[in-house]
């Protein structure tokens, strides 16, 4: 494995979107990400959409982040949890001539329900908000530029439509401001040289699967490749073949024997799968070990982002 | 409450399991409804996004959006008999289809349905917007239920991060039917724009240069051809919440023991509770074990034991992948532990961690047996 020069870095780019099949380490790997690149001298941001905080948990921040609020975690490293709704009071601020106007519409008794109802348009607020973060323009004074925003995405199919949401409004809106922004952040997304998305995975049947999908997808609907796979979770072999055999002919202690053998036998499965994602993708595909541990704090992330050197 | 299974789901005919993406949800459907068809009960089972092989083994067909009854021979190898009254149908659910068919029963006629289905924010929304899925879901299990063609509906809900979107979703989705934003579309200018009061005019001006005007017209249309839907929508909106506080209803909460997912089933039954819905049991799926019960070795003594046979450094190997497997079994029987405690769960059923591919027959079946264990 490694990035050959075919293979752009993560590091080059302004944008970095971590998708997946859910429960399959997106926080974990884009903790990880973050603070590999802050290593590298990078001032980075992880943006959070689901307001649940992994990323920052992950990453030593203690209680639920503030939404929209911008926190250097570790030297380098940012983090920020956007939320559709102060999203939407940013965004019309900067859109409209006047607070006035901005206060207006926001205290209307329409307004909010048009934007509740429209289909998309959260998913347009938020994939804005992380558009914002990687431009000089919308910057306000005092605030931080970033060399890298890393988006800890929702699970792939709406990750796709939240990805897919600019080019949507770009062609229903046709003209006016949405549909000029809405083009700004399509050619962001949809330039490879630009913008990464990195696939989380786990070494089995349903998210490999899920995954190649995902490269399709990404093909068809927003003609980007996928950059890159980290594969989380990976169980180390324990015993060569012969040793396998050998064990399971010992005489005593079952339970140990048998234990170790399952672990074997897991790992076999596990390089099959991962055998099958290099096989089917035509991009680096990285693994992180199991860690056993109910938590992971910033001490596991670190080791965990010493294993994504080869992607940056 | 009775430890097993079909205890638990006695005199049910909805069964909706939810839990986090990543669970082994949609396999522990199959597996229920696979259970209750072998003790004589017509079912059928709604999965979404199945693995091919799990689809395959189930015989589905992509194409369907019907649930299709499933041979019983494909299970008469591995044991399972369903005979008698007993039948399992499944399907796997295509979002944008039941929304199509959802637009097509409700509209008045061809026109306002064509006008419907052809348009831009429709096809948007019909698609992969959050809340689709699981506003489809119950749409579809909705339809089921009153067709009364079947004695237990098994729901496998949509992989959200958040479970809860799905007690939300129907809510969120019908509410804009009948909100005003719609009233609003509807008119936006002239009589409504005056029953709205001062202002709207105004509003609606600075809408139209932040949206462009096209967007705004694609809704207005959207929303007025919705308009003619709004009381076959508010009726299903209302049959469906009547539907999940139903007594013939039941939650299943699907978790693994790993924190995200026990965070979140705890979440659930938390708002499980809230909202009233009933709640039928926790299962803890892909708990790691080691051995059978009784005490477990220490790994020194393993390697102590082993070295005779297999030498010194492979005796270490094994007993440091069993020491692993040891803590790993800890880490699940805390979390199960835990998990009793903040649910109030008292005997979660747990399924352990399978060895090998449990999206096959074998795999539905021995997932079954555990699930179903003690009856």
């Amino acid at each position: 494995m490694g990035a050959d020069e075919h293979h752009q870095g993560l590091l080059d780019r302004e944008l970095v979107v971590v998708t997946g099949k859910g429960g399959c380490g997106k926080s974990t790997v884009a903790a990880a990400l973050a603070v590999a690149a802050a290593a590298r001298g990078v001032e980075v941001i992880v943006a959070e959409v689901d307001a649940r905080g992994d990323v920052a948990r992950a990453l030593g921040a203690g209680g639920t982040p503030e939404p929209s609020v911008e926190v250097e975690l570790a030297p380098r490293l940012h983090h920020v949890s956007i939320d559709p709704d102060s999203a939407l009071r940013h965004y019309l601020a900067d859109q409209l001539p006047s607070r006035a106007l901005a206060e207006t519409l926001l205290s209307s008794r329409v307004f909010p329900y048009f934007v509740a109802a429209t289909p998309g348009m959260r998913e347009l607020l938020t994939i804005g908000a992380v558009w914002d973060l990687t431009r000089e323009e919308s910057r306000r004074t005092g605030e931080r530029l970033y060399d890298l925003v890393i988006l800890d995405a929702p699970a792939t199919g709406h990750g796709l439509a939240m990805m897919e949401a600019p080019s949507t409004f770009k062609r229903a809106a046709q003209a006016g401001r949405i549909a000029g922004q809405a083009g700004q952040i399509e050619a962001l997304l949809e330039d490879p040289s630009r913008t990464a998305v990195v696939a989380a995975a786990r070494p089995e049947d349903l998210p490999v699967n899920e995954t190649i999908d995902l490269a399709r997808e990404l093909d068809e609907r927003l003609s980007v490749p996928l950059a890159a796979v980290v594969v989380d979770r990976v169980h180390g072999d324990p015993l060569t073949p012969e040793e396998s055999r050998r064990v399971a002919a010992a005489g005593v202690d079952p339970a140990a024997t048998g234990a170790a053998l399952a672990v074997h036998r897991r790992a076999v499965a596990e390089h099959g799968e991962i055998g099958r994602l290099r096989g089917a993708l035509d991009c680096p595909v990285a693994t992180l070990p199991e860690i056993p541990s109910v938590d992971l704090g910033p001490g596991e992330i670190a080791g965990l982002a010493g294993r994504l050197e080869a992607l940056l | 409450m009775s430890g097993s299974l079909p205890g638990r789901l006695e005199n049910r005919s909805v069964v909706i399991c939810a839990g986090s993406g990543g669970v082994g949800k949609t396999t522990c459907s199959a597996a229920i409804a696979m259970g209750l068809a072998a003790r004589g009960k017509r079912v059928a089972v709604i999965t979404i996004d199945p693995a091919r092989r799990l689809a395959d083994a189930l015989g589905l067909d992509e194409l369907g959006n019907e649930p299709s009854l499933v041979d019983p021979a494909r299970f008469a190898g591995d044991g399972i008999e369903i005979e008698g009254e007993g039948e399992l149908w499944a399907m796997t659910l295509d979002a944008k289809r039941t929304f199509d068919e959802l637009i097509e029963s409700l509209a008045p006629d061809a026109e306002t349905r064509d006008e419907i289905l052809g348009n831009r924010i429709y096809q948007q929304l019909s698609g992969a917007v959050a809340g689709s899925q699981e506003f489809t879901a119950v749409a579809k299990l909705y339809e089921l239920d009153r067709s009364g063609r079947f004695d237990v509906l098994v729901l496998d809900t949509p992989p959200s991060r958040n479970a809860l979107d799905f007690l939300d979703a129907p809510e969120r989705l019908t509410g804009f039917f009948e909100g005003r934003a719609l009233k609003f579309f509807l008119a936006p200018t002239g009589l409504a724009a005056k029953a709205w009061g001062r202002g709207t005019g105004a509003v609606f001006g600075v809408m139209k240069k932040v949206t462009g005007v096209d967007l705004l017209e694609d809704l207005s249309v959207f929303f007025r051809a919705l308009g003619g839907l709004i009381d076959g929508f508010r009726e299903r909106a209302e049959g469906v919440a009547r539907l999940l506080e139903d007594d013939g209803t039941t939650f299943l909460v699907i978790t693994s023991p790993e924190r995200e997912p026990a965070e979140e089933a705890v979440f659930f039954r938390r708002k499980l509770r809230e909202a009233g819905m009933p709640f039928g049991g926790l299962i803890v799926n892909r708990v790691h074990t080691v051995g059978d019960d009784g005490p477990a070795p220490d790994p020194e003594e393993v390697a102590a034991d082993l070295g005779p046979e297999l030498g010194p450094e492979l005796a270490a190997k094994v007993a440091r992948a069993y020491g692993e497997a040891l803590a790993l079994a800890e880490r699940d029987e805390a979390s199960i532990a835990r998990l009793r405690r903040e649910t109030g769960e008292r005997h979660p059923i747990v399924v352990p961690e399978l060895d090998g591919d449990v999206h096959d027959v074998a795999g539905l079946v021995a997932v079954h047996r555990w699930l179903f264990a003690g009856s």
